[in-house]
């Protein structure tokens, strides 16, 4: 969906304000909402994946070498991974942007 | 330290079917129990949604977070939407209407949907026996609209409408026990859960949903926003409420009570209140009250499951 | 086209014609004077007459959400209520117009309590009239069976989507047997082709429905529902006339009763228009120049009719049964007056409130209404409106 809310007509509408494009909320970059970052070793990571199962956003995956990382567009913060994380690969830092 | 092969991705499925890019608090371990409970389930289902947190956070237009057909109405009327869902694919299938088949309807509501101002629809579609399954996510309180009580407050939490003072210890009844309600309706299947027993709480969706006729899973959600604790050790909260007693794991099957955690022993009561603000200020006097009370509640509960643990003998 | 006429209780008549519609889902929750429209309709469908899905509900409020849910998933769905039941769904028939949701709901108007009355009167129509559904009223046994066929047309039809109320009055018809003649199944099946939400909630393509609007958006979804509303009329006249093409009986927004070139108009809504029209007849055979417009069409409110039907009389006279407390007293005559006031040419307006909670206006009664309109037409009046039959 190219267009923001503001931008919307009646008409762009669809029926009964349906929205018929499932998951459009994931254009929404809640990692702005952050003040934690994870950050990795990965070397102690064993890739068993708790990390991605607590994440209450959803957004840690597999990167290309297999370990779990956040995908910091969603990343809230929240350093619950960096408590699971047995191995402990993940620190917290404050986000100084 | 040895790697061995991915363990998490092996067990649970990869696709979420609740995106990331919603707006719930950060640590929501609401958030986190829906995506658990979601990834329980495959893509033949319908959700019927209430008001409150869960909804708001994943459906301002046009935005949804949602990858599964989903209604959202209004806050009490969950179970009765439900059942209008169910209805009608029941008849469409039967008129011969080309609809999916086996097509689950999954109700998900709060803790103030379910047990206070839904508590009359839900009733009715379990008396009618409806085939769907209920979901009440549990944050002990009307978080949405900013921290108010409901009947699932447990006692002595501090709320916007339970604030502790001179003449109040916070919430002034018990935590109303929407599980054992649930039970009474004589429904196939009804468990408790919490997300930071992930693997029970996903394998308890999944049989709640295959279960024909009504389901009831009362999933405990830790809020560290309304509850006044810290967003990273949710995991914890949670596992601490299963400890203590302060919210018992099992399941109602057909009547058949069967607790899902062995606890040799109940942690004391105080581990579990100490880590949330909303506790901080009952004295010693009140703590102990609570300690009794949940020592009776989880006797009387191993009393109606001695024949089901010795069955299902389940680990932590 | 169709068959013989048949003596039946209107109510048994209506639960016969949803039968006709062939729904698949059906809630019902019992109010008086409905029960015996859900009451038949509970026996067509146990004994294997009618293929439905009946879901006897809780309460009324569960009853319009289970609508929502049934007609959100594609299927074609009926309720009924009254008064009461009605003001307990209210927030729900709220919801189920903005969302585009093809529900037929039969309302046997009754009174709204306090002090609780189980008969007729237009407080229960009242209390939803802004809730952007379209509302047609019924005023007697066959516009009933007619009205519900055609309901469930028009809110099915792709251009309409939105949810219909059929009106009609509580115990005054639902309980009165009336000559019906009812179309032949077939007939009627043709007339129904079946028409679901076209986006209805399904697996195999997901939708999300019932999403929050914050300010930046939440004018354009309303304004979407009132264009939805305005250009319906349109289509619910062609459904009207289609109807009259395949079942010989007509109907359109207000029906005209020797209103043309009448000095003086009654203006009635419900059964209740019926005996008017009677002592209209009597007072036109006197000579008098009388006449009266029957509103059939409550919602979207047929503005262009009711201008072109009483904008050359000189008094007209509107007889409504409710009263907005403390306010222009008769809600229908506060529109008409809203209808006129920007017209070059129009008439005096006389809002008269009676017949509340059952109380009947007889013949003769509705003879000097209108000798006491014209009155207060030529006089005026310090009230806002004028209550008739109240004993002081």
């Amino acid at each position: 969906m190219a267009k923001s809310e503001g931008e919307y007509t009646w008409k762009d509408l669809e029926i009964g304000a349906v929205i018929a494009a499932p998951g459009s909320a994931r254009q929404y970059e809640s990692g702005t909402w952050r003040s934690q970052r994870p950050t990795y070793d990965f070397k102690k990571c064993v890739k068993c994946g708790l990390c991605a199962l607590y994440c209450p956003e959803g957004c840690i995956e597999e990167n290309e070498e297999g370990y779990f990382e956040a995908d910091l567009f969603y990343c809230k913060g929240c350093g619950v991974c960096a408590r699971e994380c047995w191995p402990k690969v993940i620190t917290m830092i404050e986000e100084v942007e | 330290m040895e790697k061995y092969a991915v363990y998490v991705p092996r067990l649970v499925k990869k696709k979420e079917n609740f995106a990331p890019g919603h707006r719930a608090c950060i640590g929501c371990g609401e958030a986190l129990a829906v995506r658990l409970a979601f990834k329980a389930m495959d893509n033949n289902v319908i959700v019927a949604n209430a008001t409150g947190c869960m909804e708001i956070v994943a459906s301002q237009l046009p935005f949804t977070s949602w990858h599964l057909p989903w209604i959202h109405t209004l806050f009490e009327n969950t179970a009765a939407v439900a059942s209008g869902i169910e209805a009608a694919y029941k008849a469409l299938r039967r008129k011969g209407v080309p609809v999916p088949a086996d097509t689950k309807v999954v109700a998900v509501a709060g803790d103030g949907a379910t047990s206070d101002i839904g508590i009359q629809a839900l009733s009715g579609a379990m008396e009618r026996g409806h085939d769907f399954t209920y979901l009440c996510f549990d944050n002990e309180a009307y978080m949405n609209t900013g921290i108010q009580r409901s009947s699932a407050t447990p006692f002595g939490a501090v709320t916007t409408t339970s604030p502790a003072g001179k003449n109040s210890i916070g919430q002034f009844s018990w935590k109303k026990n929407m599980p054992e309600i649930a039970a009474a309706h004589n429904i196939p299947y009804v468990a408790t859960a919490t997300h930071g027993y992930p693997f029970d709480l996903m394998d308890k969706v999944r049989k709640a949903v295959t279960t024909p006729g009504p389901a009831y899973v009362h999933i405990l959600s830790v809020c560290p926003t309304g509850w006044r604790s810290a967003t990273d050790t949710i995991i914890r909260q949670s596992r601490l409420a299963v400890m203590t007693g302060m919210f018992p794991l099992y399941e109602v099957e057909n009547g058949q009570y069967k607790m899902s955690v062995d606890l040799p022993k109940l942690r004391p009561v105080k581990d579990y209140l100490k880590i949330q603000g909303r506790f901080r200020h009952l004295s010693d006097d009140i703590i102990e009250q609570i300690q009794e009370r949940v020592e009776i509640e989880y006797k009387k509960l191993l009393e109606k499951a001695k024949d089901g643990t010795k069955r299902a003998k389940r680990k932590g | 086209m169709t068959t013989t006429r048949v003596g039946i209780e209107v109510s048994i008549a209506i639960a016969d014609a949803v039968k006709l519609a062939n729904p698949d889902v059906i809630a019902a929750y019992p109010i008086t004077p409905q029960t015996h429209i859900v009451e038949h309709l509970a026996e067509l469908v146990a004994n294997g007459e009618l293929d439905a899905e009946y879901i006897p509900v809780e309460s009324e409020h569960s009853a319009m959400s289970a609508c929502l849910g049934s007609a959100a998933s594609g299927a074609r769905t009926f309720t009924a209520t009254a008064s009461q039941g009605l003001a307990l769904m209210n927030e729900v028939v709220y919801v189920a117009a903005p969302m585009r949701l093809p529900i037929v709901m039969a309302i046997a108007n009754r009174a709204l309590s306090a002090p609780l009355s189980i008969w007729c009167d237009h407080s229960d129509m009242m209390s939803v009239r802004d809730t952007g559904w379209i509302q047609i009223i019924a005023e007697n046994g066959q516009q009933c069976v007619d009205n519900i066929i055609c309901a469930f047309r028009m809110a099915e039809d792709r251009r309409i989507l939105l949810p219909v109320m059929v009106h009609l009055d509580g115990f005054n018809l639902t309980h009165v047997i009336e000559p019906i003649e009812f179309p032949e199944q077939s007939e009627v099946d043709k007339f129904l082709p079946r028409s679901p939400f076209p986006l209805p909630l399904n697996p195999d393509k997901p939708v999300v429905m019932g999403d929050f609007a914050p300010p930046v958006i939440f004018t354009e979804a309303k304004w979407a529902h009132e264009m939805s509303i305005k250009a319906s009329k349109k289509f619910i006249v062609e459904i009207w006339n289609k109807y009259e093409k395949a079942f010989g009986r007509q109907y359109c927004p207000l029906e005209k009763h020797h209103s043309d070139g009448a000095k003086v108009v009654l203006m009635t809504m419900g059964a209740i228009g019926e005996t008017a029209s009677v002592a209209i007849d009597e007072m036109v055979a006197e000579g008098q120049s009388v006449g009266q417009i029957k509103l059939r069409l409550w919602r979207p409110f047929p503005f262009e009719e009711m201008r072109e039907a009483a904008g050359d009389a000189d008094v007209l006279i509107v007889l409504d049964r409710a009263i907005s407390f403390g306010g222009p007293g008769g809600p229908l005559a506060s529109e008409v007056k809203a209808a006129f006031y920007d017209q070059a040419k129009r008439p005096k307006i006389v809002s008269f409130v009676g017949g509340l909670g059952g109380r009947d206006i007889t013949v003769a009664g509705f003879k000097d209404m209108v000798k006491k309109g014209i009155k207060i037409a030529q006089t005026g009046s310090k009230n806002e409106y004028e209550i008739y039959g109240v004993r002081e």
